[in-house]
């Protein structure tokens, strides 16, 4: 395996570590604000400091890590919060299932540190890179997904030890970096299509919104992502000329 | 710094139902060559779920009616076009969470 990295390495000069890192930089304020906010909710929601840690090492998902505070200070049962959480992650299916075979080549265990680690940012820099040069590489994804979870974990921990005397964050909009951040990389992924097929797309997110809009009135909205996101895939293949 | 041995199982019992949903596919596609159908189909993922992730935030809830989020439906205007103009991932989220912080403060 070493000497198959090392040949995909000189014709693509960009597989490192350390390029993963630097592409994960512009993703580092939505996740360091949206951890210190989890950090702050999770302590106000009676979980401790080693409890806040474990859910940001291991479950390492934001907004399910908020439905699980929320849930179990409202006294929820653990077989709701279990299956809440399985619901609201269901779209890392999706996500993954899109990177993973631009991955094959590498060997199982590393796969499934891919997978380990995908996130909604990591996935969307990731796509953005598949768009634009058609390749993916394994280093530049570790670089990647190692500066994320660190981060998470990092901006987590920190977020609880500061608890109560943190300045109301939400005053400094740093709640809506996650948004600019999933508005900035839909433009990139449009960026990368081509001109012909661009219509068909601006179409297709038109079909996004109203069924999004429509099915937000019978199921929760994380379900309603999930859900539209396949209608209109499938709208998409079957429109596709 | 506690946390007791049902907390923990807790915990792990959520890690396990998020971890798969994330592994799966790359074992998957590892053992079997996905038909032509379901790559097409899987093209057209990114774009659709991070427009219904961007749709999802523009909405919220009133009562019985589903409706805009005025504040950040106003902040997606500027974000949307400086996403545009600049293709630039960190300059559109500065914008963002400036044009936020500044409806929060001033208006």
């Amino acid at each position: 395996m070493a000497t198959e990295v090392k040949e995909v390495n000189q014709s693509f000069s960009d597989d490192s570590f350390l390029q993963g890192a630097k592409d994960c930089v512009p993703t580092l304020l939505g996740y360091i604000s949206i951890g210190l906010a989890f950090g702050v909710v999770g302590v106000t929601s009676k979980l401790s400091i080693l409890e806040i840690f474990l859910l940001s090492a291991l479950v390492y998902a934001g907004s399910a890590q908020f439905i699980f505070a929320g849930l179990y200070l409202a006294g929820a049962p653990m077989y709701i919060m279990v299956i809440t959480t399985f619901i609201v992650n269901l779209r890392f299916f999706l996500m993954s299932l899109t990177v993973a075979p631009h991955l094959t080549r590498y060997s199982a265990l590393r796969n499934v540190g891919f997978g380990s680690l995908l996130t909604d940012e990591t996935f969307g820099v990731a796509i953005t890179k598949i768009g634009r040069e058609q390749y993916l590489g394994g280093r530049w994804m570790d670089g990647l997904n190692l500066t994320a979870y660190f981060t998470w974990i990092a901006a987590c921990v920190v977020g609880g030890l500061v608890g109560n005397w943190i300045p109301n964050a939400e005053a400094f909009g740093l709640d809506y970096a996650l948004v600019a951040m999933f508005i900035a990389l839909l433009v990139l992924n449009l960026a990368n299509v081509n001109k012909r097929k661009l219509m068909h797309y601006l179409k297709l997110i038109g079909c996004v919104f109203g069924s999004l809009y429509i099915l937000s009135y019978f199921m929760p909205s994380h379900l309603a992502v999930l859900l539209s996101t396949i209608i209109v895939a499938t709208i998409g293949v079957l429109t596709e000329k | 710094m506690t946390t007791t041995l049902s907390m923990f199982l807790l915990i792990l019992g959520c890690a396990f139902v998020t971890w798969v949903p994330r592994v799966t596919p790359f074992i998957l596609v590892r053992n079997i060559q996905l038909p032509n159908i379901v790559l097409r189909w899987l093209q057209f993922i990114p774009v659709c779920i991070l427009s219904a992730l961007v749709f999802q935030a523009l909405l919220r809830e009133e009562g019985k009616f589903v409706t805009f989020d005025i504040e950040s439906t106003i902040a997606f205007i500027p974000t949307l076009l400086v996403a545009i103009w600049t293709k630039s991932l960190s300059i559109t989220v500065v914008v963002g969470v400036l044009t936020v912080a500044v409806l929060r403060n001033f208006f």
